[in-house]
């Protein structure tokens, strides 16, 4: 169950092996932490969540008039693409990873991960995989220009040099993924407190399980085909060139194997955030457990056998068209049910709407939409119409940023005073709320618009009758992107100063982490607390 | 400790898996083919060879259209002789395309052909094709490259018109490092 009933544990500080940190860098280049790994996930991600937004505004700023203004059409497509690839790989996904670290071994009474010492391997590992990815902008002939889903041969036979950078910056990534994936299994499998049974787990726990199957499964289908195209770049083989025998339909389907499973990487922790965070402040338990676990494996399991969806248009018999729809709109039964349980436990509850609530309910209002809009394009004959237009643009954006994003910041409200200490600065918190909610609908509800009227996407320049809709988004975008700057603001301030945060922080929280005091100590449950 | 075998048991069992998926990965390069045979899915599951028909359907013709594509960099004149041919099902059908290397080096070129309706493909039988072979062009010499075909007289009868794409490549610089690709494991078979 969700709530869980604990002997407290007693936090001893006498054993010389609970020492604190170390002192100066080192503390941080060689810690086996997960607190401290946590931490820097975080903290890496916050900033490639800002250079992922800074070039998000480049693209707006040149959109928001008809015409080419500010950039090249070529940097432009350096812009989209590198947008995209830092904020699915540098921004959401060690974020959630950050969040494993800090809260897994803490919600299932574990002293730390199973594996430490690779856990630091597979931190540090990241930030030289997106230093090699972002160099190649200094390159000559520009950083990689084809699309975050480097479609071959456009990514192959005529990209720039720099696409050898982006392959190894890709494996890299996905090495520290596969890392983190199977440390979290280990420690979620064989680290549980006595009496943590696995239907006992917090659904954060559950989801990120769940997830980092999906992470060894398919992570490692994504090294396969970049490690095609560098053979097929270098060594002459045609896995993707026509002619030598190849098919560039045959990347289209290795690259959506591994795409579909990881867009539910990117959402299922974010599930299991909101099941955590709505229950507390609705001050009742999650509605239905045992079901939220059901949906997201099932989920999980049937984002195996739709990735087709993304290439309706490649000339599929009827039959595959026909398939790959209705598993596609299947999804959208044990979706359906999780967003049914989250209403049902705000039914009849006592809501308070503090800052974490409110990014918990933004998110179950707007990545509703975006799960609709993702049924509209499921529908294979539709497709056609929306194929590659700004409705897609729109569809993903509204499932990440209010889906994903919004679950992180929502994440990181609801988490921060057990991580600093400090209790939160709630005007602060509601003022980035209320700025980011308005900013992203802003920013991607007119897209709808446009994409139906047929606005392609990744494009510098557009036809006139789009561009009312364009530079609306464009304000949406830099709203949006400059209240950021609030939401950094309020961690640094809560970090540096905030009244003392009790260990319950939350009236309505329930849990393992809520039973040690705020901040966390350096070392959590060293001896196992009793799960009844 | 009894913890730590487990937790090692475990992640061995987690790398190899992630292991063998990078394995499945390639292997979708051979699946992919195998299910492009059986279900026609990229339209290139035609039949070659001599095709073992005998009647010749009467009732109906299909219309067959021939196309040709030449990718960017390639600066052959390449085109059909009859852009469409009227045929009727099960009719041995002989016609020709035209090749021209206007460089002044010598070239080699591959076609690589393609059936749309991709349902149809299975029912076009290829008797003789230029595009079994490779088509070495001498600088400024022109060819007529044969194509025997017969479409089958099981053709569906919904089916009243096949196009024939040929995309034409260029294979002088990278025909050394082809000749030991996958491709040619079956000689020219799959093209």
């Amino acid at each position: 169950m969700a709530t869980v009933d604990v002997d407290l544990p007693h936090v001893k500080d006498d054993d010389p092996h609970h020492h604190g940190p170390a002192k100066g860098l080192g503390r941080w280049l060689f810690t086996t932490n997960h607190k401290d790994i946590g931490s820097m996930y975080l903290i890496f991600s916050l900033c490639m969540f800002m250079i992922g937004g800074i070039m998000a505004l480049i693209i707006r700023a040149e959109l928001f008039q008809p015409g080419l203004q500010l950039v090249e059409p070529n940097f432009f497509n350096q812009m989209t693409t590198m947008h995209g690839l830092i904020m699915v790989f540098g921004a959401v996904m060690p974020a959630f990873v950050g969040l494993a670290n800090w809260m897994i071994p803490m919600q299932i009474g574990a002293p730390d991960m199973a594996l430490p010492r690779m856990n630091n391997w597979s931190f540090w590992i990241l930030p030289f995989a997106f230093l090699i990815l972002l160099s190649s902008l200094f390159m000559p002939g520009g950083a990689p220009n084809f699309g975050w889903t480097f479609y071959a041969p456009l990514s192959t036979t005529y990209a720039p040099e720099s696409v050898t950078f982006f392959i190894f910056g890709v494996h890299i990534m996905g090495a520290s993924s596969i890392m983190g994936a199977i440390n979290i299994i280990a420690t979620i499998l064989n680290m549980r407190a006595p009496g943590m049974t696995l239907m006992k787990m917090p659904m954060f726990t559950w989801t990120w399980l769940i997830t980092a199957f999906l992470l060894i499964a398919v992570m490692p289908v994504l090294a396969g085909v970049v490690t095609m195209m560098l053979m097929d770049i270098h060594f002459g083989t045609s896995f993707f060139n026509a002619a030598g025998g190849g098919d560039p339909v045959l990347f289209q389907h290795v690259f959506w194997f591994f795409g579909h499973p990881e867009v539910y990487i990117m959402i299922l922790p974010a599930f299991g955030i909101i099941s955590e965070i709505i229950p507390t402040f609705a001050r009742k338990r999650l509605f239905g457990y045992s079901s939220m676990v059901y949906a997201v494996a099932s989920i999980a399991l049937l984002s195996f056998v739709v990735w087709a969806h993304h290439m309706f248009t490649v000339g599929m018999p009827l039959v595959g068209e026909v398939f790959f729809m209705f598993a596609t709109m299947l999804i959208a039964v044990p979706t359906g049910v999780k967003v049914f349980n989250w209403v049902a436990t705000m039914f009849r509850g006592s809501m308070t709407f503090e800052t974490p609530m409110l990014f918990a309910l933004a998110f179950v209002v707007l990545f509703t939409i975006g799960g609709f809009s993702g049924l509209m394009l499921a529908i294979a004959p539709a497709d056609f119409q929306y194929h590659d237009t700004y409705f897609v643009v729109a569809h993903f954006h509204y499932v990440l940023v209010p889906g994903a994003i919004f679950s992180i910041m929502a994440a990181a409200y609801y988490w921060l005073p057990k991580w600093t200490g400090h209790q939160l600065n709630e005007t602060m918190g509601k003022l980035h709320f209320w700025l980011s909610f308005v900013g992203v609908n802003i920013t991607f509800f007119p897209m709808h618009f446009v994409g139906l009227a047929g606005m392609p996407r990744r494009i510098p320049d557009y036809a006139l009758q789009f561009a009312d809709f364009n530079s609306m988004a464009s304000v949406g975008a830099f709203i949006f992107g400059f209240s950021q700057l609030v939401f950094i603001y309020n961690i640094i301030q809560n970090v540096r100063v905030g009244e003392k945060a009790t260990a319950q922080v939350w009236e309505g929280a329930h849990g393992l982490e809520w039973t040690v005091p705020s901040p966390a100590p350096y070392h959590t449950f060293s001896t196992p607390p009793k799960v009844d | 400790m009894q913890e730590q075998v487990k937790t090692k048991r475990l992640v061995v069992r987690l790398a190899t898996a992630a292991v063998l998926m990078f394995g499945f990965g390639f292997a979708l390069v051979p699946l992919y083919e195998v299910f492009c045979d059986i279900t026609g899915l990229n339209g290139k599951n035609f039949n070659e060879g001599p095709a073992a028909i005998s009647s010749i359907d009467r009732s109906r013709t299909v219309k067959v259209q021939f196309v040709t594509v030449n990718p960017a960099d390639m600066p052959w004149e390449f085109r059909p002789n009859e852009r469409t041919m009227r045929v009727f099902p099960g009719e041995d059908k002989v016609t020709a395309f035209y090749a021209k290397n206007p460089t002044p080096e010598w070239m080699v070129a591959q076609a690589v052909p393609s059936v749309t309706p991709s349902e149809a493909a299975p029912y076009l039988h290829k008797v003789n094709c230029f595009c079994f072979d490779r088509q070495p062009l001498e600088a400024g010499a022109d060819t007529e490259m044969p194509l025997v075909f017969v479409v089958d007289p099981e053709l569906p009868k919904h089916i009243s018109t096949i196009t024939l794409s040929y995309a034409l490549y260029d294979l002088t610089d990278n025909q050394k490092v082809t000749q030991s690709s996958h491709n040619n494991d079956k000689g020219r078979a799959s093209l």
